[in-house]
């Protein structure tokens, strides 16, 4: 039993890591280890490392009551699977710890966008508060509301409207663009060049934004300049 | 029967939940169906003032949750409709002194006994929200025509997206059609492009939501206004009639709206 669960003390509070293992399993046996030291962990706050799971909002939202409701704070949630950190995020919690984990150094040496470095792709509306941050590109199907954020270490891609704040090649990468069909972000960055949208004149067009001589340049889609 | 558990709720403080809440609530009641009205603000309770029945309140939502009475004991009637009852919200409290567990246990075993139980959520985005939507079958979502309102709006749709209880639901609350008409407010149609929600409710800015209040009267229960028809009309969408939407900017009277009347096939 305690080999799949393992709480520590870390500055920021107690980190948990979860091992392998089905996850009903392994959470009942986090929620027992939680009330057999009910006394020892009193008002602690909670950040679990849940490895490379894939889950649900209802499922974190589920440990999460159950942790609230044994005293406890749930604060942050860890995982090297994408779709959970962006549940996490769409929770409200925290992704990340401020001292990086040394596997997650080991596992993503660096992030070069070139060579098919690997996309997300949301297929729905990003609303206000949603908050994604990726290495590689970021690719929507649909809108993304004023208020919600894209951070991606490559190129980011909105099929529908751009009213958020969009900060495509975040790692530096002066070649990233941002294309969207109606691009009206609060706020456009590209690498570490901050634009803001002038307002629009006229019907909304697909645009793309790139870096030109150090300034955001945001063009209309010309197929013929297509390579 | 088993009751259909809606909250409503906004993100935002001061856009109409409480009033839409009592008014969805005493018109549903007044169409025949057994209503109960759960105010979910703790410490800061309203729902009471709005119906007008502040003074009988003896027991309360903790109180129920506490063990300290009985579910029956706790629920004030509202005697002016058939079947309304209100659940008042602790006012010496707050709202860590209930859980979203504690409130699916209380909707359950309201459920059994009534067609509809309603949920005033406080505003904002935590605990009092998540303990008002944990029990929820239908999410109400309630906006004003101002950026502000809807930028709220858009990320509790988005919460509640999140805890996967199905799509929210849209009021928009307080309109001004001359405002509209002169370009500044945000029309319906903009609202519904950012939020791209459907739409349960229009309700236009009305004068008499402020005095009904003050006397503790909703305005449903209190004859003839544009208000209170609105949410008369959301009441019967909830209960799956096919209600037209109301045109927002009538004008001139009877005769005014027979003209539109005949101009509307063209």
């Amino acid at each position: 039993m305690s080999a799949t669960v393992q709480i520590k003390g870390i500055r920021e509070g107690l980190l948990v890591t979860l091992g392998e293992g089905d996850w009903e399993d392994v959470q009942q046996a986090l929620l027992v280890q939680l009330d057999e030291q009910a006394d020892f962990l009193s008002g602690a706050r909670l950040a679990i490392d849940v490895g490379n799971r894939v889950l649900k909002a209802a499922e974190l939202g589920r440990l999460r009551s159950e942790i609230l409701e044994r005293q406890l704070g749930l604060w942050a949630v860890l995982s090297e699977s994408p779709t959970t950190v962006q549940t996490a995020q769409t929770l409200g919690l925290a992704t990340r710890i401020t001292k990086p984990r040394p596997e997650l150094t080991v596992a993503r040496p660096e992030t070069t966008v070139q060579g098919g470095e690997q996309a997300i792709l949301l297929h729905r509306t990003l609303r206000s508060g949603f908050s994604l941050e990726h290495p590689g590109h970021v690719i929507v199907i649909g809108d993304t509301n004023p208020g919600a954020e894209i951070t991606a270490g490559g190129d980011i891609i909105v099929w529908g409207r751009l009213r958020g704040m969009a900060h495509a090649g975040a790692n530096g990468n002066h070649e990233a663009v941002v294309c969207a069909l109606d691009l009206s972000p609060t706020q456009l960055r590209i690498a570490g060049t901050i634009a803001m949208t002038p307002q629009r004149r006229g019907k909304p067009q697909p645009e793309m934004a790139s870096l030109k001589n150090g300034q955001v340049v945001a063009e209309p889609w010309d197929p013929k300049k297509a390579k | 029967m088993t009751g259909k558990v809606i909250t409503f709720t906004s993100g935002k403080g001061g856009v109409g939940k409480t009033t839409a809440t009592a008014n969805v609530g005493a018109a549903l009641a007044s169409a025949g169906n057994k209503v109960v009205c759960i105010d979910a603000d703790i410490g800061l309770r309203n729902l009471d003032v709005i119906l007008g029945l502040e003074n009988r309140i003896v027991y309360d939502l903790v109180d129920i949750i506490e063990g300290r009475c009985r579910l029956r004991q706790a629920m004030i009637r509202d005697k002016r409709v058939p079947e309304l009852y209100l659940i008042p919200a602790a006012q010496t409290r707050d709202k860590s002194a209930v859980s979203p567990s504690d409130m699916i246990r209380l909707c359950d075993e309201l459920r059994p006994e009534f067609d509809w139980i309603l949920i005033d959520s406080p505003a904002g985005i935590e605990r009092g929200f998540r303990n008002a939507v944990a029990p929820a079958d239908i999410v109400v979502v309630v906006t004003n025509p101002e950026v502000s309102a809807v930028r709220d709006a858009d990320r509790i749709i988005g919460l509640v997206e999140s805890e996967e209880k199905g799509p929210a639901r849209l009021v928009i609350n307080r309109i001004k059609p001359d405002m509209v008409k002169r370009g500044e407010m945000l029309s319906v149609d903009d609202v519904l492009e950012l939020l791209a929600i459907e739409l349960l409710g229009m309700v236009p800015d009305d004068e008499t939501i402020i005095t009904g209040a003050n006397r503790g009267t909703p305005v449903v229960l209190n004859g003839k206004n544009k208000a209170g028809q609105a949410f008369i009309n959301i009441a019967r969408r909830l209960n799956g009639e096919e209600v037209p939407f109301m045109a927002m900017e009538e004008e001139g009277g009877i005769f005014g709206r027979m003209a539109r009347w005949f101009r509307r096939p063209q």
